[in-house]
């Protein structure tokens, strides 16, 4: 039936090429509970399972005529996957590998192979380990009792065996307090003989179990169309990613759970723009680039823009320079 | 047809470590010589640099590094994300911004982006980051062959070269296909030595393409007194001293920064 309302334009994200490909390797399972995680993984939350080591080549085996330039791994904590150590040993033979952890439950065996095969690689393999405070004070009430210390000694044994783990932290605090938790995460590290610490800070998505810890979006924090021109669309992570999930290929990490994320059962089904109308698509929008690697900035972030992209988290748009 | 070729690239204001790569060039008896971008930053007395570039022909394409001076934008445009890689940068893009000249700066700013060459049978496409974007890093450990494959595809070359993230490397990544990240002559690669590198590209009467690092050894010395003359941080004098990178850390992969001290 013909409708007379009208039409209301989408603000659609076209995949400009497939750099990053994804991977949700353990699911939502999770042998933490996290009070603010996005996809509120669990030890029982199995709505998502896990890949195992043949889909995962098969998608690397069709990433490369993407032209896929890094993978990474999530979860769920990636390692509860029996396969993940040879997902990881196959995965360095077609490219960059980069795997986030929470650190609780690495084995020397494991990274006694994961250090050779990245030696026998011209790729580099990155460890990112989730730690959401400087101390157990500040992190065990997010991550779980305990966690602090046993993830501290992971990340002391990643260090042991001659890796450089990246340690991810979520604000759960003001952005004003950066520099001062920075460097308490700094002293954390270099006191357990990290020397030379390389950390990152992610914003809090309002989704999952940190809408229940805090609060979820407003209406009114939703991407435009009018606040896509002149804006940067490399910042957004569907401009140059998918994940492949037990389900198919989703937009993005962090909407796994919302049905309007999943494209296709193939990479090249799963090419098509995407409407960014999600509350989560709008802390992407405001902070830019926050699922890849420091060295693998995407766009042309220069600090000027990233300044521009902060003072949008305060206004609400960003321009190109 | 041009047969033997000589890429640089980030020079960084190190005038004595160009002049001396260039000397080098011409006694290798190249065809032309070629610069990637990145005519400023780092180093002393930026306006030095031109001047050789014009004695020796060299043909240049645009930095991030060009375009910013060359426009007088706030920043250097090097597409670092951590806040203290940041902070080093900027001290070094103010001091070269307010010391190169109105007229070189023109210069900067009419550098085009790429250039297309022809080496024996080979197309060649040069050019600072990567072919779709200025300031991208690609780094050996970060990057997969098909996504090089894909590239050279898209622009459809033999070979692409690069400079931008300071570390050379090469890799060829099919039959008559490859890739090369030509090296910069502006500091030393974070490897504990002082010599800092360029690329020589030559195809024989055979066709075979050779690509050859070639190490400067330069009065380092002395372009640590200008440096220190110049009031620029000693951190950056610490890196042309010892070889070590002691700025602009976090950029670095997990492979490349292993190799270096910090």
């Amino acid at each position: 039936m013909p409708s007379s309302a009208p039409i209301l334009e989408e603000p659609l994200v076209r995949l400009s090429h497939l750099d990053h490909l994804w991977f949700q390797v353990a699911g939502t399972l999770c042998n933490l509970t996290c009070h603010h995680c996005f996809i509120s993984c669990s030890p029982k939350n199995d709505s998502f399972g896990f890949l195992s080591l043949t889909t995962v080549e098969r998608y690397l085996q069709e990433s490369i005529s993407h032209g896929v330039k890094e993978y990474y791994f999530t979860g769920g904590e990636p390692f509860l996957n029996p396969e993940m150590v040879p997902i990881l040993t196959t995965t360095l033979q077609y490219g960059p590998a980069t795997v986030l952890t929470n650190g609780t439950v690495l084995k020397d065996e494991w990274l006694t192979t994961l250090a050779e095969a990245e030696a026998n690689s011209v790729y580099s393999l990155e460890f990112r380990v989730s730690i959401d405070g400087y101390s157990p004070e500040t992190n065990d009430p997010i991550r779980g009792a305990g966690t602090f210390q046993r993830a501290l000694d992971g990340l002391q044994k990643l260090v042991q065996f001659g890796f450089l783990p990246i340690i991810t932290a979520t604000r759960t605090w003001p952005d004003s307090e950066d520099t001062q938790i920075l460097q308490q995460f700094t002293a954390t590290l270099e006191g357990i003989g990290y020397q030379r610490p390389r950390i990152k800070l992610l914003p809090t998505l309002q989704i999952g179990a940190e809408e229940t810890r805090t609060h979820g979006y407003r209406d009114s924090e939703r991407i435009s169309t009018e606040m896509l021109t002149d804006y940067d669309v490399s910042q957004l992570v569907c401009e140059h990613s998918r994940i492949v999930t037990d389900r198919g290929v989703h937009v993005c990490p962090i909407l796994i759970d919302a049905p309007a994320s999943l494209l296709g059962q193939s990479l090249k089904e799963s090419t098509q723009p995407f409407a960014v109308t999600h509350g989560a698509c709008y802390t992407c929008y405001q902070y830019g680039a926050i699922c890849t690697n420091p060295s693998s900035p995407s766009g042309s972030a220069s600090p000027r823009q990233q300044a521009a992209t902060a003072a949008l988290r305060e206004t609400g748009r960003s321009k190109k320079p | 047809m041009m047969s033997r070729i000589a890429c640089l690239g980030g020079i960084y204001s190190n005038h004595l470590a160009l002049e001396a790569a260039l000397q080098d060039a011409r006694k290798r008896g190249v065809d032309a010589i070629y610069c990637l971008g990145d005519l400023g930053g780092f180093g002393p007395h930026p306006d030095r640099v031109f001047p050789l570039l014009e004695e020796y022909q060299v043909q240049c394409v645009q930095g991030n590094y060009d375009d910013s001076i060359g426009h007088g934008l706030d920043d250097c445009q090097c597409g670092y994300t951590d806040p203290t890689d940041n902070y080093y940068a900027q001290i070094s893009y103010d001091y070269t911004l307010a010391n190169t000249s109105n007229h070189h700066r023109a210069i900067l700013r009419d550098m085009p982006t790429q250039r297309h060459v022809s080496l024996g049978p080979f197309r060649l496409l040069l050019c600072h980051g990567s072919p779709r974007q200025v300031n991208e890093f690609l780094w050996e450990s970060t990057t997969s062959s098909h996504f090089l494959q894909h590239l050279l595809d898209q622009y459809q070359v033999n070979l692409i070269a690069t400079t931008h993230t300071g570390i050379k490397w090469q890799r060829q990544v099919a039959d008559q296909s490859w890739f090369v990240n030509v090296g910069v002559l502006g500091r030393p690669e974070n490897d504990g030595t002082t010599v800092v590198w360029y690329t020589l590209l030559e195809v024989d009467s055979s066709s075979n393409l050779k690509i050859s690092f070639i190490p400067i050894d330069y009065d380092h010395q002395q372009l640590a007194q200008q440096m220190q003359a110049e009031g620029l941080p000693n951190e950056f004098i610490e890196t042309i001293v010892t070889g070590w990178w002691s700025t602009c850390l976090e950029i670095l992969p997990a492979k490349e920064r292993l190799r270096g001290r910090y």
